[in-house]
């Protein structure tokens, strides 16, 4: 009889993912780390963290701040000799640990990104001094005081409208998400 | 003149407005129609696509589906709007059941996309439909003497899109040199300025901005020219956190490359937006402006 370990389970439910596809392709060469500009931050380094995956540590993975610290640079994706597609893997880790409630206290990131959603969410595009705005008042409205005088630059260069831009297809984007969510989870 | 439905992207219209306004004003000069894709909404975004893949690709499905209607090429001054509606445009091709879904989603507000869509990056529309031979022909005001450090970024040629070699990309060089400029070498022109992470790991994006700047000037650069908003907006606006961190006194204008573009084909400051630059530019420009 077959019989499935964690590892199994947990590298079948990545590769099933778009873009997850070459996890098992992974020779633990180590490039993806050497050439990540962040890796010196990361708890578990990239190539750990595929090895991670391997091994079925599934709450380990997705509950460490290490996938947070990927930078969207692609580096490891055009070096990675097997085609693995790190960063989209990180990616899909992400998503993963936010879809099940996964929470980390080591880096403000996923606050950042939720910040960013609920922006394009209540204005059909991103508003950036919303976005930062919700931001600081969600981890601590002290910390914007370090960073007000790179607002105020912006600012005084009309580089921060104040106000959102109305944009009429924010509506229809709306029901777009809305009837999405309903197709996806039927 | 050439036609294209014209995606500028969230920031080009608030932290990146130098980009908005410059690549609009240069686009006449060089016989383009940026016909601004009416009523479009976010990408997608990198941020968006980190929490829900999937509904970050029906985000972008929307913008997809609104530039197949007009029959154009879908152009973008921003990179990180270029890779992920290029990402999510894969996606939908590659899986049929995620376009079936999408398209349901879609069809609430009647439209529908069939995956036709060319998702470009302006950048590349320059080197290769523009061609910089022709626009060197049209440049009014030769950069001569201007040492210019043509930053990349990471999103313009990675992940691998065809266009920009990912390790060694020259698209940008090639732009600079074509207006009179000398594109200096050096070597993190494609490398991380730390992106959206300058919000929540301000320290890492400290470091690599600091790298990057130091390489920059000690190679000789008298500027920098980037296509991407988000590196112009931390170089930019972050330099004097940079400056403060790090004990130096950096004082290098970060152009867009299209306010670079600009001055040399002849526009004026108000044109390209070098107002709303926080490290002045105007006195390295001074004798061209």
């Amino acid at each position: 009889m077959e019989k499935k370990t964690r590892a199994d389970t947990f590298v079948d439910e990545i590769s099933a993912i778009p873009g997850g596809e070459g996890v098992r392709l992974c020779i633990q060469c180590g490039t993806c780390t050497a050439s990540c500009p962040s890796a010196t931050r990361w708890e578990y380094t990239p190539s750990g963290v595929i090895a991670m995956i391997r091994a079925g540590m599934r709450d380990e993975v997705l509950s460490s701040s290490s996938i947070w610290h990927c930078l969207s640079c692609y580096f490891c994706t055009v070096r990675c000799p097997r085609g693995v597609k790190p960063t989209e893997l990180f990616h899909i880790l992400e998503c993963l640990a936010e879809q099940h409630g996964f929470r980390t206290s080591e880096t403000r990131t996923p606050v950042m990104y939720r910040s960013f959603v609920s922006s394009i969410k209540g204005n059909g595009r991103v508003h950036e001094f919303g976005m930062m705005l919700r931001y600081y008042l969600t981890i601590n409205p002290l910390a914007a005081l370090k960073l007000l005088p790179v607002g105020l630059q912006l600012f005084s260069h009309k580089r921060m409208p104040l106000l959102p831009k109305k944009v009429k297809g924010k509506d229809d984007l709306s029901k777009i998400i809305q009837k999405f969510k309903e197709v996806r989870g039927g | 003149m050439k036609y294209y439905a014209y995606y500028p992207g969230c920031s080009a219209e608030a932290t990146a407005v130098g980009l908005g306004l410059s690549a609009q004003a240069i686009a006449k000069p060089l016989d383009m129609d940026l016909i601004e894709l009416e009523d479009w909404t976010c990408c997608g975004s990198t941020p968006y696509g980190s929490l829900d893949k999937l509904e970050s690709t029906a985000v972008a499905a929307r913008n997809l589906a609104l530039a197949e209607k007009t029959g154009l090429d879908l152009v973008t001054p921003c990179s990180s709007c270029f890779v992920t509606l290029s990402e999510a445009n894969l996606h939908l091709k590659e899986h049929r059941d995620i376009m079936n879904q999408v398209n349901e989603a879609l069809s609430v507000v009647n439209l529908e996309y069939h995956g036709t869509v060319r998702v470009r990056l302006l950048l590349e529309v320059l080197i290769n439909d523009i061609t910089p031979e022709v626009i060197a022909t049209k440049v009014e005001r030769p950069l001569n003497g201007l040492k210019v450090a043509p930053y990349y970024g990471c999103q313009e040629a990675r992940p691998n899109y065809g266009f920009d070699n990912p390790e060694f990309p020259q698209s940008l060089d090639r732009l600079v040199e074509s207006l009179g400029a000398e594109a200096i070498p050096y070597p993190l022109k494609n490398h991380c300025c730390g992106g959206a992470l300058v919000i929540s790991e301000e320290d890492l994006a400290l470091d690599l901005m600091h790298k990057l700047l130091a390489n920059a000037v000690n190679n000789g650069a008298q500027c920098i020219a980037t296509p991407c908003p988000l590196c112009q907006t931390n170089l930019d606006a972050y330099q004097s956190r940079v400056n403060k961190k790090f004990k130096t006194n950096f004082n290098l204008p970060i152009l867009f490359f299209t306010q670079l573009m600009g001055v040399a084909v002849g526009l004026s400051e108000e044109d390209l937006g070098l107002k709303t630059n926080i490290v002045p530019p105007q006195k390295v420009l001074a004798k061209y402006l």
